[in-house]
């Protein structure tokens, strides 16, 4: 009976499931968008987001064999791959090589692994290098330039970008402000946002993504086609996207109604930054967002009106990753507040009283 | 009828097709058989015969252990060829005290117990008695002797006796086969429980992925008024006691409380059809049927076996293995136990006998949890599996048992859901373990304490005596002294 392990036990039957599976299909999700604003952003664009992301497994690499742990199924497990995508996402196009170099010493080396790796991580990674990087490099950060599709007139062909991207050669002409870095310098000098307003891209290209920005802020439209997928796969759900847009667009909302000059209205902030992608792939990051659906619907509210607090009165124009870490630092307190009621008991954990029976 | 949702839960592949048109048949008897003298919850049975006795199928071979105990019957008509320490079905592997018979083949009945002629005009001790006797107990997998079950209508008000026919576990087809071929068996045998409980109302339920069972016992059940038959939903697990009670009456049973204390007795369906043998032939339970399937299994099958047959007879009658099973499983794959052997008899709470492949069990190596919180929306417990995972792996059973480890119903859920592989309900049982171990010990603890505090009070109490009666005789000496001078005292 050789076969027969008495120590096993149940159940004798899983899920076919994995989180090699759950990453992928979260990086499946993220292609559409990314294809997109590749070919928008063009050559410099796809160089950066390959040194990032490659940057980012062979920072994984590196930590898991100083860590003396197996690093092929580590690796195989698209954690790294995920978080640099997401980092790429979140930087201009056209910065230099070695801020995604960087940005992956900062995602993988500190954020994740000096946690202990998978799992332990308090922070996003993405997000600790994005704000690390933006407080570090305020400059290279927030250079944003307009869209030069690939191929198309004025474009950089691959020669240009590699000078671009490796010779840190940005022509000066091409570069642009976001729309909430625009209306926010307007603002500052004393123009009301009633004017600026006018001159930002109108919504309409805002959701298609053509305009000035990084790949993940803009394209509203293909990051919620990937959400919506992750949502049909039951890899999320719609609490926390619901929670971050709904209380972004209701704080937005409210106050432009109190005065419309100081104060942008809720579908700008809906479909400007990083909303949807915070919404749909950064808020919604297992690790370091509670496990509870209620705790999801607390942290995302939190994300959201957050968000809506540091791009109005703080110096930064886009707040998503502040308000992303700042609420990631609540995690642990959110989940012990709002563990599930359990069978039998009451919210507290007291047995339920033995009603009057009929 | 109106029904009522239950919390989290999961969909798993439920391959009950692999067996559920596979009509009931009879193991055919095999030459040995292996009663162990416990295979239910509470006492060991005590046993009645000696090496070399004959006996008639049906005798009692050994008597109930004590009041949380069944007695045992011989199957069949035999000789007792030994009474020695054999492998059980259990994961132990441990060996247990059974009476091994080596059947004549004659099969012939021993003189039974007469029926209870109409069992609706005897009281509810006459039946729990005749259940007692007839060694029933709980057929899906619990294995609680039924007539402690049955007597709790004595000390509660009950409204409904909730017969479960839900089967929720994956491959079982057993219930599903005794509904769909004996459902005037079960009726009846609800019927008398019903009145043994004094419940007026009976609700059978039974998951809809069993249309036909439901149909059925429909039919069987309409001529009385006071049965209602119900389709529920099809999600494990449906079949949890406390969490079919709350699917049919919506009512809650709080914690460390039972299902009767709000007035529900729930029993298996097998059991109903149990008590019915033993009630209207006086047929003790000597046999069940039994789902033999999974990938490995040749051809599944429900096989009525005599209890003691081992599970190696049942899987022969299979056609033996089709392929080498990963693991051998006694009752369902969500809940069931690992086998030691395939020389483990059948015993009364075996539900099914699985031979499951690798690449249907699908466990994979454990890696670091992502907190993706599956097993917190899953938990049908509403417990954060995740949360008492991470203190138990530390030792930390005090905060576990704070978080509800103890409220565990150790479904499987969290473990069959987890993205990671993580052995979530493994950890479970074991910090369940640990934490009844150490119950154990601080109430033995206590005990040795208030045992010394007993003793010291008792010592001081002697020393106190003694020097009260010390100083009394003092006192006495000195008043006497006192009185002799007194008298001595010239007047
Ligand atoms: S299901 Fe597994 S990976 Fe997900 S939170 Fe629970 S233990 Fe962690
Ligand atoms: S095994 Fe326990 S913790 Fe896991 S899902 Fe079932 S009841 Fe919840």
């Amino acid at each position: 009976m050789s076969f027969l392990s008495t120590h096993q036990s149940g159940p004798f039957t899983h899920q076919v499931s994995s989180v090699q599976k759950t990453m992928f299909t979260v990086l499946l999700a993220l292609m559409p968008a990314t294809a997109f604003n590749l070919y928008l952003f063009g050559w410099p664009a796809i160089l950066l987001f390959t040194v990032t992301i490659g940057s980012c497994v062979a920072a994984e690499a590196v930590c898991l064999m100083l860590a003396g742990q197996p690093t092929k199924a580590a690796l195989s497990d698209y954690s790294a791959a995920l978080s640099g995508w997401l980092l790429a996402m979140s930087l201009p196009p056209w910065a230099p090589w070695w801020i995604g170099v960087l940005g992956a010493v900062f995602a993988i080396g500190l954020a994740k692994h000096t946690f202990g790796g998978i799992g332990q991580n308090m922070f996003n990674p993405a997000m600790v290098a994005r704000v690390a990087l933006l407080v570090s490099f305020p400059v290279v950060m927030t250079a944003w330039v307009m869209p030069h599709p690939l191929f198309s007139a004025g474009a950089p062909g691959l020669a240009d970008a590699i000078a671009i991207t490796f010779g840190g050669q940005v022509p000066d002409s091409v570069s642009a402000a976001s729309a909430l870095g625009y209306v926010k310098t307007e603002l500052s000098r004393g123009i009301p946002v009633t004017q600026s307003i006018a001159h930002v891209p109108d919504l309409m290209d805002m959701a298609l993504g053509t305009r000035a920005g990084s790949l993940g802020e803009t394209s509203a439209v293909l990051i919620l086609a990937g959400g919506l997928f992750l949502m049909a796969k039951r890899i999320i759900s719609w609490h926390t996207p619901v929670a971050v847009m709904g209380s972004l667009f209701l704080m937005g909302t409210l106050f432009h109604a109190i005065d419309p000059a100081r104060y942008t209205d809720g579908l700008f902030h809906l479909m400007s930054g990083a909303t949807f992608l915070g919404a749909f792939f950064i808020c919604t990051d297992y690790v370091t967002s509670p496990v509870s659906k209620k705790g999801q619907l607390i942290f995302g509210a939190g994300c959201g009106m957050l968000t809506w607090t540091i791009r109005t009165y703080a110096g930064y124009p886009e707040g998503m990753a502040f308000a992303v870490l700042l609420m990631n630092s609540l995690t642990p307190i959110i989940d012990q507040y709002t563990r599930p009621r359990a069978f039998g008991r009451t919210l507290k954990g007291e047995p339920l009283p033995l009603e009057g029976k009929l | 009828m109106k029904l009522f949702p239950i919390r989290g839960g999961i969909h798993p592949d439920y391959r009950k097709e692999l067996a559920s048109e596979k009509a009931i048949v009879a193991l055919p008897l095999p030459a040995t058989l292996y009663i162990p003298l416990q295979m239910h919850i509470g006492a060991p049975a005590e046993v009645l015969v000696n090496e070399g006795d004959l006996v008639k199928k049906g005798q009692m071979i050994a008597r109930s252990g004590g009041a949380v105990s069944v007695p045992q019957h011989a199957p069949t008509s035999g000789r007792i060829q030994a009474i020695t320490q054999i492998v059980a079905p259990h994961p132990s592997g441990l060996a247990q005290t059974t009476i091994v018979i080596e059947a004549d083949g004659k099969d012939e009945w021993a003189e039974l117990p007469e029926p209870i002629a109409d069992p609706f005009a005897a009281d509810t001790f006459a039946i729990n008695e005749r259940v007692a006797a007839s060694g029933i107990v709980g057929m899906g997998g619990a294995a609680f002797p039924s007539a402690v079950k049955l007597s709790l209508g004595t000390l509660k008000k009950l409204d409904t006796l909730l017969l479960n026919g839900a089967e929720c576990e994956p491959y079982l087809t057993c219930d599903d086969r005794v509904m769909r071929e004996y459902a005037d068996e079960i009726i009846d045998g609800a019927r008398i429980m019903a009145h043994a409980l004094g419940a007026p109302k009976v609700v059978i339920a039974i998951e809809q992925n069993k249309p036909q069972a439901i149909d059925i016992m429909t039919k069987a059940a309409a001529a009385f008024a006071e049965i209602a038959v119900v389709g529920v939903p099809v999600q494990y697990p449906m079949g949890s006691e406390r969490h079919l009670v709350q699917a049919i009456t919506g009512r809650e049973t709080p914690a460390r409380k039972l299902t009767a204390d709000i007035g529900v007795v729930v029993h298996n369906v097998a059991t109903a059809r149990a008590v019915h043998h033993a009630v209207r032939f006086g047929r003790p339970l000597v046999s069940r049927v039994v789902t033999v399937s999974g990938g490995a299994v040749r051809e599944p099958n429900n096989i009525e076996a005599p209890i003691g047959a081992r599970v190696a007879d049942l899987i022969a009658f299979c056609g033996g293995f089709e392929a080498e099973p990963a693991s051998l499983v006694n009752g369902g794959p969500m809940m069931g136990q690992p086998l030691p052997s395939l020389d483990a008899p059948v015993v009364k709470g075996m539900s099914g006998i699985l031979a499951l492949t690798a690449a249907e069990i699908n466990q994979q190596p454990a890696s670091a949890c992502i907190r993706c919180g599956s097993c917190v929306t899953i938990c049908p417990c509403g417990l954060v599996p995740v949360e008492m995972a991470a203190f138990i792996r530390k030792d930390n059973f005090e905060v576990a048992a704070r978080l509800g480890v103890m409220d565990c119903v150790s479904c499987g859920s969290c473990s069959w859901v987890c993205p990671s592989h993580i052995p979530l309900v493994q950890y479970f049982n074991y910090a369940k373990g640990m934490i009844n171990i150490q119950e154990r010990e601080r109430r033995k603890n206590d005990q040795t304490r208030i045992l010394a505090e007993a003793h010291t009070q008792r010592v001081e109490k002697a020393a106190a005596e003694k020097a009260a009666a010390l100083a009394a005789k003092k006192a006495q000496a000195a008043a006497a002294a006192a009185a002799k001078q007194k008298d001595e005292t010239p007047a």
